[in-house]
């Protein structure tokens, strides 16, 4: 049995191919039903994000597999459209696992430690559940793909620490506070970026919201979406003071507080600490506030800054991974070659057992003289012989179902006795032509 | 070997290791606090079983030497940290507790442990231990005073290090630093009018301009300046971290330093005496 995957990916391809692609999740069966109709694939599943596009296939002939979900998906994109094949990747067996692994542990996605994309699979797999399409290797497959993905989560530092501009200003209001729980938050003006940096601290459970906006009515409509309080723009100062987690990104320009007021705030406040966030360009806090004692004044570049800081430890997190990567792959690829060695060995069985009927009764045939008790030793004598022959060969194919060359044992005893695996009549074929033995 | 001996051995090498763990965890690349608290609470059974054994012989707490006293200040400040690390994340702040606790164990075995004189009466005890249990408070303090500079440091600096997201939140910090404050004042303030009791009915007069008196008054004020600046006038964060760490040097300095530097009267006349 193989893995195969053949599909496109950001890295691949550019987003006028990958949203052409796209299998939408309200036709999920369809092209799933298109996929299991090929008659190479054994099982299958897809894969569609916004970022990639993946058929995943469990064949007996890869070669013949590999051309069929090629053709699946050209047949799913539009006419005239850009050349699908250079941007196709096709991986199969250990290389195919491992692609999967890291998918799901996210070292294959755009935003390094993403959690997104293991929720996709994970549907992606219910979604192969639930019309038949995954089998006994999908089964084995998927979970330890998710198991591959909480091990890396958790031993390496991947997912930690924000890199998104919201969820750092998060982290380090909790570097400040601690806790978050009950500690009110200001925000001064209503825009976008104000919103979403909002609402993640909103999650937080903080206290009480204020939401000031130069337009009063813009003001209350964000408070009552993030469930806070508006305050009159005029009246905004007078309410500074009680303010743990300013966030201010007012796109009016200049100055709104500057460094004598926040002193005073600061004063007001008996020195508690105080978070200023401020996201606006041209920002809307003096700089220099960030020398005031317990103020931690945070613009849009500082920000950025950190970001950067996180992704480069997401990196080097990566390599640690990726060892884990290796090792999840190891041992499923051994799993998966201990399948193979039963039925070899079960083949290679039944292939002596024939040799020795034929021959022994070519031989008796020819010696009618004897006694029963004579033909009897002579049976009992090819029996043993073919279990002497074959005791050695069947240790090791055994043994080498575990180990990391076995692949080679195993494919190089199919050759010395000829043996075809039952279930794929197809697949010592190819592997024929494939390396040019007649 | 005694079990006395053994049971202190056995201390150290717990501390020693919960050290090193607590600074792997600070500095290093894997995350050791598991390993590093559960090693440290092995060290303080241990600390706590070597202390009974001392009183079950002694009779009373054994407190008469400087060996002991330090071996007592070390016991003191590790049982404070346990009982504030259960209620705050402060895991990070072992990797200073737990160094110290193990310097001033090696030192109590490296000063040589003189005849101590008995403990008359109950003013001395009573200022000894007051003492001890007020510079163990003081000792949190300032470690979580020197985590709150590096940390504010970090944050003002815009340096955001990975260090930075283990290290505890300064209001955490700043919190400790209150109520290790609110706690070792009165301690230091007790202990030293126990002390001028001692000293009225030894040398016959309350207060000697001594060298360890004289350090002593001046940590005790600089302890009441950060503690009236923090309630009055509201001061926090850096400034009280840096009070804090400057008063702990102070006290350092009667205790230890006063005593091991200048051979002063006060320290032959009853020597080994805290």
């Amino acid at each position: 049995m193989h893995l195969l995957v053949v599909g496109l990916s950001h890295h691949t391809a550019p987003v006028e191919l990958r949203e052409q692609l796209t299998f939408h999740s309200c036709d999920a069966n369809s092209p799933l039903r298109a996929l299991m109709a090929l008659p190479s694939v054994a099982e299958g599943l897809i894969l569609s994000t916004c970022n990639r596009v993946e058929l995943y296939a469990v064949s007996h002939d890869p070669v013949e597999a590999g051309r069929q979900l090629r053709g699946l998906l050209s047949a799913q994109r539009q006419e005239g459209g850009l050349q699908l094949d250079p941007h196709l990747y096709e991986l199969a067996d250990a290389a195919a696992i491992r692609h999967l692994f890291r998918v799901a542990s996210s070292l294959d996605s755009m935003v390094l430690g993403e959690p997104q994309i293991l929720g996709q699979l994970k549907s992606a797999y219910a979604a192969a559940n639930a019309c038949g399409c995954a089998g006994p290797i999908l089964h084995r497959l998927l979970p330890r793909a998710f198991a591959t993905a909480k091990r890396v989560r958790s031993e390496t530092a991947i997912a930690q620490h924000a890199v998104s501009v919201s969820y750092a200003a998060v982290e380090l209001a909790r570097r400040i506070f601690g806790d978050l729980a009950g500690r009110t938050v200001m925000i001064i003006g209503a825009g976008k970026m104000c919103e979403l940096a909002a609402r993640h601290l909103v999650t937080q459970q903080v206290g009480t919201t204020l939401v000031t906006n130069r337009t009063l009515e813009r003001a209350r409509q964000l408070a009552a979406r993030i469930g806070g309080r508006a305050v009159a723009f005029e009246q905004f100062p007078y309410h500074l003071h009680q303010a743990d987690i300013v966030l201010t990104s007012t796109a009016a320009g200049g100055v709104l507080l500057t460094c004598e007021q926040l002193e005073q705030v600061i004063r007001q406040r008996r020195n508690r600490a105080m978070f200023l966030i401020d996201i606006a360009v041209p920002r809307n806090i003096d700089p220099a506030a960030n020398r005031i004692d317990n103020l931690y004044l945070y613009d849009i570049d500082d920000l950025q800054g950190v970001i950067a800081a996180n992704r480069q430890q997401r990196r080097k997190a990566a390599d640690k991974a990726e060892d884990i990567v290796d090792q999840e792959v190891e041992r499923f690829s051994r799993w998966l070659r201990t399948l193979e060695v039963k039925p070899l060995i079960v083949a290679l069985h039944r292939q002596m057992e024939e040799l020795r009927r034929q021959e022994l009764a070519r031989t008796l045939a020819g010696l009618s003289h004897l006694s029963e008790d004579d033909r009897q030793a002579i049976e009992a004598m090819s029996r043993s012989l073919v279990n002497k022959v074959l005791h050695q060969p069947i240790t090791v194919i055994k043994a080498m179902g575990h180990e990391k060359a076995g692949e080679l044992y195993l494919e190089t005893a199919r050759r010395l006795f000829r043996l075809e695996p039952e279930a794929g009549p197809g697949l010592a074929d190819t592997r024929d032509k494939e390396d040019g033995v007649p | 070997m005694s079990l006395d001996t053994l049971l202190f051995q056995a201390t150290l090498a717990a501390y020693g290791l919960a050290s090193a763990l607590a600074l792997t965890d600070l500095f290093g690349r894997w995350s050791t606090a598991r390993a590093a608290r559960l090693t440290l609470l092995a060290g303080f059974g241990l600390h706590c079983a070597t202390l009974t054994t001392r009183i079950a012989a002694a009779g009373l707490l054994p407190l008469a030497g400087r060996p002991e006293s330090l071996a007592f200040f070390s016991w003191a400040m590790v049982a404070l940290f346990l009982l504030f690390s259960r209620r705050y994340p402060l895991a990070v702040l072992s990797a200073f507790i737990t160094p110290l606790a193990l310097i001033l164990l090696l030192l109590s075995r490296l000063t040589p442990l003189r005849p101590a004189p008995t403990l008359a009466g109950w003013w001395l005890p009573l200022h000894v231990v007051l003492a001890l249990l007020g510079n163990a408070a003081f000792a949190v303090a300032a470690g979580a005073g020197i985590l709150y500079l590096m940390q504010e440091r970090m944050l003002k600096s815009k340096r955001i290090a990975p260090l930075c997201y283990r290290l505890p939140a300064l209001d955490t910090l700043d919190t400790i630093n209150l109520r290790c404050l609110t706690l070792g004042f009165p301690l230091l303030t007790l202990s030293m009018v126990f002390g001028a009791l001692v000293a009225e009915s030894v040398w016959g007069s309350y207060w000697r301009w001594g060298a360890k008196e004289s350090w002593a008054l001046l940590s005790w004020f600089l302890f009441a300046i950060l503690l009236h600046g923090r309630l009055a006038i509201g001061w926090r964060g850096r400034k009280a971290a840096q009070l804090a760490i400057a008063g702990f040097i102070c006290l350092l300095f009667t205790f230890v330093g006063v005593n091991l530097l200048f051979s002063g009267w006060y320290g032959g006349f009853t020597p080994g005496a805290p």
